[in-house]
């Protein structure tokens, strides 16, 4: 019901329409520009990390010294330098907050401005702001929105992570990663890169040889988190990239809920955003992570944007486990994503649900893997890809199954809407199945919006924009009802203004 | 309240000229009632007074409440009380029809500066109206004509059409796939929707929705112009007739 909300939204944004692209004027803390092996020990020593980390690091620079850019996505883009990007940024007067009031009023109004408030009594009402209106649901019930936990991480390091003491209560740990490694080591040392490794791909190595903070979360045995965990990522300084890394452990029977969401200024030059997710359950624990993206898209000619290519791998590592990745792709001028789960636990299960939106000059090349190596898994893929503007969008997925993987299950729907006659979208899929029990269904459809139903909409009395708003927002409904409540609305809006001015 | 004077139209792509000079006055509270053989322009008619793209009016005009109908956008006319029911009502899939009608309903108020209603009283408005075309809840989830039968899909209209509350309603063929009990439903909630402030074109094919619907006024349509109009018992001998009869008078 959020849509003429959406469009009132819509029409406050002026010709501008990237509303999260202001800068914050303020002093930044840089290693030097490069990558050298003195720039990972001085990330390294900045974090005071323990010397295995160190060596973990430099292990990972060193494999990606002889490894080469992937080159197989339906994406182009001139070739990145990779000595010509700041590795570590972080903001000068944030050198070792402690809590709320070390931190530069600067970034807190960064952050309220961006719909995020981080303070606590702000946050008790939920992510919503202040005074805002409920959500009803199509019976007019109210729905109660839920609190949630926030980690926010600004360029390069964690600015401050909320709800923290109350989560120890549960015995919930979320942190930055950093302060995980301090704190936690152990912890740390036995899941980092056990389901990404070092090696795996020339960006996850990378990551691993300079990420500089990310959001960590370990929830013990037989805890349902008490509150949605989330980590708002900001890039902030220039011609810096940002290489964060999440590891998110669901202990045996337990269950969290977590939500990323990033934005980014605009800029003429492109910035690289290459980030690594780890996410492991155990036995009968379940992990539900979406990810709202709204990174800088790039002006309408695709000059500047971001380049996000990110590897997000969980694994199910216990009998019963259950992963479900949901994904909103808005923004970015260059995805290249695959959230994927390796269905390693007997009976465990893995979920994909993707809505990606493609506007301008953006490219897209996103999809998952479902790996099935235990016996009686089963997986879901509903991706739903929608083209506008002379954009590319291109669904690209894995399904395979070990031989031992007896009964394996997928359902696979790919569903893409074009909007105008300039974009493409494009359905890869890729199916191996070494086991004769193994039963996987793909569906696909790709489909326009008629003159039809613009002209049956505005002859109701919706504006142009306002159809085609309804319209993609009836497209996406199966994956959007999977986003956590707090954020469907918040979603709602965000797909109208990525498709302004995408017809007429 | 609506007038049409001369109106000749042609589709925007080809040379084709579908209307040739249709002259038709309506006054607030009458119904009228426009026959027609098939391609004598009937939806055509329909579509033009609701803006539809791709046709191109080359002479003539249509004045609606004193304005120039023909210069506002589809939404623009709707907001103003223009109401078209389709002849094949289109779908729109993951769109709960009770979202449509609040998206659609809200949107019309705030073209005209009206407050939007409450999601309660909206809820209540679209219920009441809903009983009387005996549409219930279960429907009224469903995604906008996805899957509907063909009385499901014209009774929707109707029940559009009794929520926004029109000021002229043009129905497009509404008997059209209609089984005797549907058409009576259907014609029961067009009537509940009769009123003084209101006037209807009802555009038909077949004298049988006119038992139901009982029209002011006839109005035999034949290769774009209005060949003769009449009371209610014109469309009796147009049924005893055929059309052949007209068509020579049109030529």
């Amino acid at each position: 019901m959020a849509d003429l909300d959406t469009i009132e939204l819509v029409k406050d944004i002026e010709v501008d329409k990237y509303k999260y692209g202001f800068t914050t004027d303020i002093e930044s803390d840089f290693a030097p520009k490069g990558l050298n092996e003195d720039i990972v020990k001085f990330i390294s020593a900045k974090k005071g990390e323990p010397a295995w980390m160190l060596e973990w690091r430099l292990d990972a620079y060193r494999r990606w010294l002889q490894m080469d850019e992937p080159a197989w996505a339906r994406v182009s883009f001139p070739k990145i330098d990779f000595q010509d990007i700041y590795y570590y940024a972080a903001p000068k007067s944030m050198a070792n907050p402690k809590s709320l009031d070390e931190i530069d009023p600067k970034l807190l109004e960064t952050y309220t401005k961006l719909g995020i408030p981080l303070k606590e009594q702000e946050i008790l009402a939920g992510v919503r702001k202040q005074g805002e209106k409920s959500t009803l649901d199509d019976d007019g019930n109210e729905v109660v929105a839920g609190r949630v936990a926030i980690d926010a991480v600004f360029d390069s390091v964690s600015v401050v992570t909320t709800f923290k003491d109350e989560l120890a209560k549960a015995g919930v740990i979320f942190c930055s990663i950093s302060e995980a490694l301090r704190e936690h080591p152990e912890l740390v040392k036995k899941y980092l890169g056990s389901v990404v490794p070092q090696g795996d791909n020339f960006y996850a190595a990378l990551n691993a040889a300079v990420f500089s903070d990310g959001s960590f979360v370990y929830v013990p045995p037989n805890t349902r988190c008490p509150m949605e965990l989330s980590t708002y990522f900001r890039m902030n300084a220039k011609n810096t990239g940002q290489f964060e890394r999440t590891l998110i452990i669901a202990d045996k029977g337990s269950y969290v809920s977590y939500l990323e969401g990033c934005t980014a200024p605009m800029r003429e030059e492109s910035q690289l955003h290459a980030a690594v997710v780890e996410l492991i359950a155990l036995d009968d624990a379940e992990i539900k992570y979406s990810t709202v993206q709204n990174w800088y898209p790039g002006d309408a000619e695709g000059k500047g944007g971001v380049y996000n290519f990110v590897t997000k791998r969980g694994d199910c590592r216990g009998r019963g486990a259950k992963i479900s990745w949901t994904q909103v792709e808005t923004g970015s001028a260059i995805t290249w994503k695959y959230p994927s789960c390796i269905l390693r636990g007997d009976n465990s299960r893995g979920e994909f649900y993707s809505i990606a939106i493609s506007n301008g000059r953006q490219q897209v090349d996103s999809g998952t893997k479902m790996i099935h190596l235990g016996k009686n898994t089963s997986s879901r893929i509903i991706s739903k890809g929608i083209a506008a503007g002379r954009s590319d969008n291109t669904y690209r997925g894995l399904v395979s199954a070990h031989r031992k993987a007896t009964n394996a299950r997928n359902f696979t729907q790919c569903d893409s809407l074009l909007i105008g006659d300039k974009c493409g979208a494009h359905t890869v899929p890729y199916i191996e199945a070494k086991t004769l029990s193994a039963q996987f269904e793909h569906e696909a459809t790709t489909s326009k919006i008629s003159d039809d139903q613009m002209f049956y909409c505005m002859s109701r009395g919706l504006s142009q924009e306002e159809a085609v708003a309804l319209i993609v927002n009836g497209f996406v409904r199966d994956v959007l009802q999977q986003l956590p409540m707090e954020f469907m609305a918040e979603t709602q809006k965000l797909i109208g203004i990525s498709l302004e001015g995408s017809v007429g | 309240m609506l007038e049409i004077k001369n109106l000749h139209v042609k589709l925007a792509d080809e040379d084709r000229v579908i209307l040739n000079g249709l002259t038709l006055s309506v006054n607030a509270g009458e119904v009228h009632a426009i026959m027609g053989p098939n391609g004598s322009g009937k939806s055509t008619l329909s579509y033009v007074l609701s803006g539809r793209e791709g046709y191109e009016v080359t002479e003539g005009s249509v004045t609606y409440k004193g304005e120039d109908l023909l210069a506002m956008t589809p939404s623009d006319r709707a907001a103003k009380g223009v109401f078209l029911a389709f002849q094949y009502p289109i779908e729109i899939p993951g769109v709960a029809t009770m979202q449509f009608l609040k998206v659609a309903l809200n949107s019309q108020k705030k073209a005209r500066g009206e407050k939007e209603l409450s999601t309660p009283d909206f809820m209540r408005l679209v219920k009441e109206r809903a009983a009387k075309l005996n549409i219930g809840q279960d429907m009224l989830k469903r995604p906008v004509n996805v899957g509907f039968s063909g009385g499901e899909k014209k009774r929707a209209e109707i029940l559009q059409m009794a929520v926004l509350e029109p000021a002229l309603c043009v129905l497009d063929e509404t008997d059209s796939g209609l089984d005797i009990d549907a058409l009576r439903v259907v014609a029961d909630g067009v009537n509940g929707l009769r009123s003084p402030d209101r006037a209807m074109i009802v555009i038909t094919h077949y004298q049988r929705l006119l038992d139901y619907i009982v029209p002011d006024h006839v109005h035999v349509l034949s290769k774009g112009r209005i060949v003769k109009s009449g009371g209610k018992s014109l469309a009796l001998e147009l049924e005893a007739k055929g059309y052949a009869e007209f068509e020579s008078e049109a030529a």
